[in-house]
């Protein structure tokens, strides 16, 4: 294939980032990372963080392209990184598979007069917003108004804008993220300006993801205003800059409402750029301009060895993005696993210089993470201070100290000035600790012979208010630091075999689907079925939300799970015991009576979920006309008599979910009662099919079966929390439903034949059982809780274990299948490695003071120390303990608990931590 | 199945757009023993995502 490079018009090679050439540089250009909201040259790096850290040239504003004149840019760069000769290359290359993640627009409401967007100043974006709201943004985090500059302290935020709306846009579909988006923002914004009324107007509240049922009820208790209306159009105030529109509320009034600004919800579309790449790939789009897939297939496209994730193929969420991502990456690479290995390169380093017998030289780089720690802390007295410490031999500040430029500087600086010791005074080393460590062993040293200062999230964050005292605790952190550092020694790195087997546990549709795809990468799997048939909660499913038939797909699944010879099926069958670690799980199995014990360096749970028993709930159990949906499907799919004769079906929505036992959302079940309603529908037209709703959660390109239900004359009733439905008996076969109506103020009844309970996803016992056995953590909905909800959402925080499915939080089977290929991906990047490194943080034991006392093995947690006897020169001396170093963590009980100053843990001796505590008291 | 050298690159993949999406395939990818092109329009990946300032429900920095 074809690729072109654009010319850069900057050599990357030699940019140092230094900046020189954008102060020079004459022209302004509208800054698009800030939304045009402020501006850069037209030499320039997108953002602070960018990646990478080099300049490029705008050759469509530049002074020089445009009239032949001006290269102050060339004349001023100490670097000689400036080529006006830049050409474009095209390349050409070939590939095994290629990915599309091209993203997303957002909707521009420029030209819609009734938003006033680009007429209106006060009238912005919610992109817009979230850079006023950003701390490096336009206004560094200050929330004025565009007009005056004005702090805003009333702000509206109008849903739906280029979402669900065939009439002002072309864009009937749902964009999934609006509604979750606009309540983060109004909470943010809260943050910033405390009085501030908030008020969001919308038509569904869509808070349909795992953990934003509770978000939105938070922002409820945080004073955030919610009003159920459609807002026709926005009008300028007269002699201001304020804002005016009217709406009707819950009760039928007309409310004029007046704010100092208005934000548009803007949905997501698919760029024209992207439209040109999917034209270039020969891949289809479908009506909605989004890439065409199955929902079995959810990241293939219309061509073979072609994948789409992210918003390419739909309006989602960043968790579901990267999902799919994972997915595509193990589907790209899944035909092509021979070649694996064939085209990487080891990543070297240089070989590490012994610096421990040198006298103690130490480097501190002290991070202004922009504004985040410079804003509060005096990071100029931080550094002079940091200098007079003992061993400190160099002191430098950084504006982002991530940052490649930075990184590469550092490495450099430890080089020229022969530092031994590092020490980063920064964020924090939850998340940066490894990329310094990187550094230091690009330079050549250890990279354990480092210590960070934690000057950020636990100083510049926490006492914002109190910027003296911030500064003098971040001098104590640097102190406490450098003191530490001066006492570590290199700790030679540990290398672990990989069991390159995995272990699926739970046969269901998303533990096949995980099993087939780690068989496909050439890796022999144990799947575990604890019931005596495969598929799940799939076994109960008609049809996926695009009307695909569920069954033959089950069926296929199931005879290549069962054909595939690297596949070892256990049904009826339990995991009952498990140890190990990533690359080395120990599992046993249990069948029956027989136990096997399994060696594999992967785990992917997969245990699914269940469905919600109403007992006692609208008369279920009690009457033979009220089933959950489950039920329904499959008596209606029997052609069961009851429902053959049935002429009115009343849904009932929110059985089970979204209530104070469950504060969640089931997210499958709005779609599920629609489908079923139109199908109703379709086979009689003059039966009466009512759905009875809180929020209608048909999300992204669902919403083209809600719209379509309400064409084919599905009547759809609101109903609040507090005023649920009420179902009578009337007579031995019919069913009275009362609801109070929002349109009509009155409450309405409705005889009925049928009535389907939309009833909740809930977490099985399995779960909670395999949490226990794996050490995992679950959430409070008793789903397993993953590694970050945005970033690792299929990742456990412990290594090489990964979720699937329904037992991570509810979601229908497109959704189930992209996270069980992610899980297999996921896997497949621990199992292609036939060793692993282990952090050497590790308990280690001092010979001549164990006297073997045993004290340590009752409080280690994970079973890592045992007693031993000893020899000393050939005799017999006594027990000692001796250390799993692979089972080891770190965590330092038994160092605690020691008497005799016999463990440690290598990098926190009691003689480092001493250091650092006596430095934290020195002053 | 030996690989052959007429089936030139069959141990890369290509990736279109560095935002979240293309960087966690190219991470997941390589990660796995492929070569990686990631393509990226703009002079720096990161894609919308690095405009966000926070996200939902945690209200973590996007950054």
């Amino acid at each position: 294939m074809e690729v072109t490079r654009r010319p850069r018009f900057v050599d990357t090679e030699k940019c140092i980032a230094c900046g020189v050439c954008a102060e020079k540089c004459p022209k302004k250009v509208d800054d698009e990372y800030n939304e045009k909201i402020s501006q850069r040259k037209a030499i320039y790096i997108p953002y602070a963080q960018a990646v990478p850290q080099k300049y490029a040239i705008d050759r469509d504003n530049c002074i020089y392209f445009k009239s032949g004149k001006c290269r102050a840019c060339e004349k001023f760069c100490p670097a000689g990184a400036i080529n006006f000769e830049d050409k474009p290359q095209t390349m050409s290359l070939h590939v095994g598979a290629i990915v599309l993640s091209p993203g997303f627009s957002t909707f521009d409401p420029s030209g819609i007069r009734t938003w006033g967007y680009g007429t209106f100043k006060n009238v912005i974006t919610s992109m817009e917003l979230e850079r006023y709201l950003s701390a490096s943004g336009p206004t560094d985090g200050h929330l004025v108004r565009p007009s005056d500059k004005k702090e805003v302290k009333r702000i509206a935020f109008i849903q739906c804008v280029g979402s669900r709306d065939l009439n002002k846009s072309q864009n009937g579909y749902c964009s999934s993220v609006c509604c979750t988006y606009a309540i983060k923002q109004a909470m943010i914004a809260k943050d910033h300006v405390k009085d501030l009324e908030a008020t969001i107007f919308y038509m569904d509240m869509r808070t349909y993801g795992k953990e934003f049922e509770r978000y939105y009820e938070r922002a409820k208790d945080l004073g955030i205003g919610f009003q159920r209306c459609r807002v026709h159009s926005l009008e300028p105030v007269r002699d201001t800059s304020d804002i005016y529109f009217r709406y009707i509320d819950e009760k039928g009034r007309q409310i004029e409402a007046r704010y100092d600004m208005v934000v548009l919800s803007v949905g997501l579309c698919t760029p024209a750029s992207a439209l040109e790449l999917a034209y270039h790939a020969g891949v289809e789009l479908n009506e909605n301009r989004f890439v065409e897939s199955s929902s079995f297939d959810p990241v293939g496209t219309s061509r073979p060895g072609v994948f789409s994730c992210g918003a390419f193929s739909g309006p989602k969420d960043i968790p579901q993005t990267v999902m799919e991502a994972s997915a595509a990456a193990a589907d790209a690479t899944r035909l092509l696993a021979g070649a694996r290995n064939s085209l990487t390169q080891k990543r070297e380093f240089p070989p590490e210089i012994e610096v421990c017998d040198q006298p103690v030289r130490i480097g501190v780089f002290i991070c202004h993470c922009g504004a985040n720690i410079a804003g509060v802390v005096d990071v100029e007295r931080v550094a002079r201070y940091a200098q007079t410490l003992p061993g400190v031999a160099h002191v430098a500040r950084n504006l982002f100290s991530c940052s490649q430029d930075t990184q590469d500087s550092i490495k450099n600086t430890i080089k020229e000035k022969g530092l031994n010791r590092v020490v980063v005074a920064a964020c924090t080393p939850r998340t940066h600790e490894p990329l310094f460590r990187e550094t230091l062993k690009a330079a050549g040293l250890n990279p354990y012979l480092f210590d960070m200062a934690n000057i950020r999230n636990q100083d510049s964050w926490v006492h914002a208010a109190e910027p003296e005292r911030a500064t003098e605790k971040a001098m104590d952190l640097v102190r406490m630091s450098v003191a530490k550092v001066g006492l570590l020694s290199a700790l030679p790195a540990i290398s672990v075999p990989v069991s390159q087997a995995a272990l699926v546990v739970g046969a269901g549709l998303s533990g096949m689907v995980s099993a087939l795809a780690l068989a496909d990468h050439g890796f022999p799997v144990t799947l575990v079925e604890k019931s005596s048939v495969v598929g799940g909660q799939a076994r109960h499913l008609f049809r996926t939300w695009k009307g695909e038939r569920i069954e033959p797909a089950l069926q296929e699944l199931d005879a290549r799970v069962r054909s595939n010879p690297l596949i070892a099926l256990h049904l009826d069958s339990t995991v009952a015991s498990a140890e190990g670690f990533v690359g080395n799980f120990k599992s046993t199995i249990l069948s029956g009576k027989t136990s096997t014990t399994i060696d594999h360096g992967v785990t992917i749970l997969a245990t699914g979920a269940q469905g919600y028993v109403p007992e006692g709930e609208y008369l279920f159990g009690t009457s033979s006309r009220v089933f959950t949906a489950i039920e329904f499907d499959k008596l209606h799919m029997a052609g069961d008599r009851r429902m053959k004769e049935a002429k009115n079906y009343v849904f009932i929505q929110c059985v089970g979910s979204r209530c104070e036992e469950r504060m969640y959302c089931s997210r499958v079940c709005c779609t599920h009662s629609v489908q079923a309603a139109l199908q109703l529908k379709e086979e009689n037209p003059d039966g009466e099919v009512f759905i009875l709703y809180r929020d209608m959660r048909t999300y992204g390109q669902r919403e083209e079966l809600y719209r379509k239900a309400r064409e084919k004359g599905v009547v759809f009733i609101h109903y609040e929390s507090h005023l649920k439905p009420r179902v009578k008996s009337l007579e031995p076969r019919r069913l009275e439903v009362e609801v109070f109506d929002h349109v009509l103020h009155e409450p309405l009844r409705i005889v009925a034949d049928i009535v389907v309970l939309a009833t909740a996803v809930v977490a099985n016992a399995a779960t909670a059982e395999l949490a226990d056995i794996y050490r995992l953590p679950i959430d409070s909905d008793g789903f397993f809780q993953e590694a970050h909800a945005k970033l690792r959402p299929v990742d456990f925080a412990a290594d090489g274990i990964f979720m699937a499915g329904l037992a991570h939080c509810p979601k229908p089977v497109d959704e189930s299948i992209a996270q069980a290929k992610a899980a297999a991906g996921r896997a497949v990047s621990v199992l292609a490695n036939s060793s692993i490194d282990l952090e050497p943080t590790k308990a280690t034991v001092v010979s001549a003071n164990c006297d073997g006392c045993a004290m340590c093995l009752d409080v280690c947690p994970y079973n890592a120390i045992s007693l031993v006897a000893a020899e000393v020169a050939g005799a017999k001396a006594g027990l000692r303990v001796e250390i799993n170093l692979a089972r080891c963590k770190g965590c330092g009980l038994c160092q605690a608990t020691c008497p005799k100053d016999g463990v440690f843990v290598a990098g926190f001796s009691l003689e480092q931590i001493a250091a650092q505590v006596d430095a934290a008291l020195a002053i | 199945m030996e690989w052959k050298m007429s089936e030139q690159g069959k141990g890369s993949v290509l990736i279109a757009g560095g935002g979240i999406a293309g960087m966690q395939a190219a991470l997941d990818a390589a990660n796995s023993g492929f070569y990686v092109y990631l393509l990226e329009r703009r002079p720096a990946i990161g894609g919308k995502m690095a405009q966000l300032d926070k996200t939902f429900p945690t209200n973590d920095c996007a950054m």
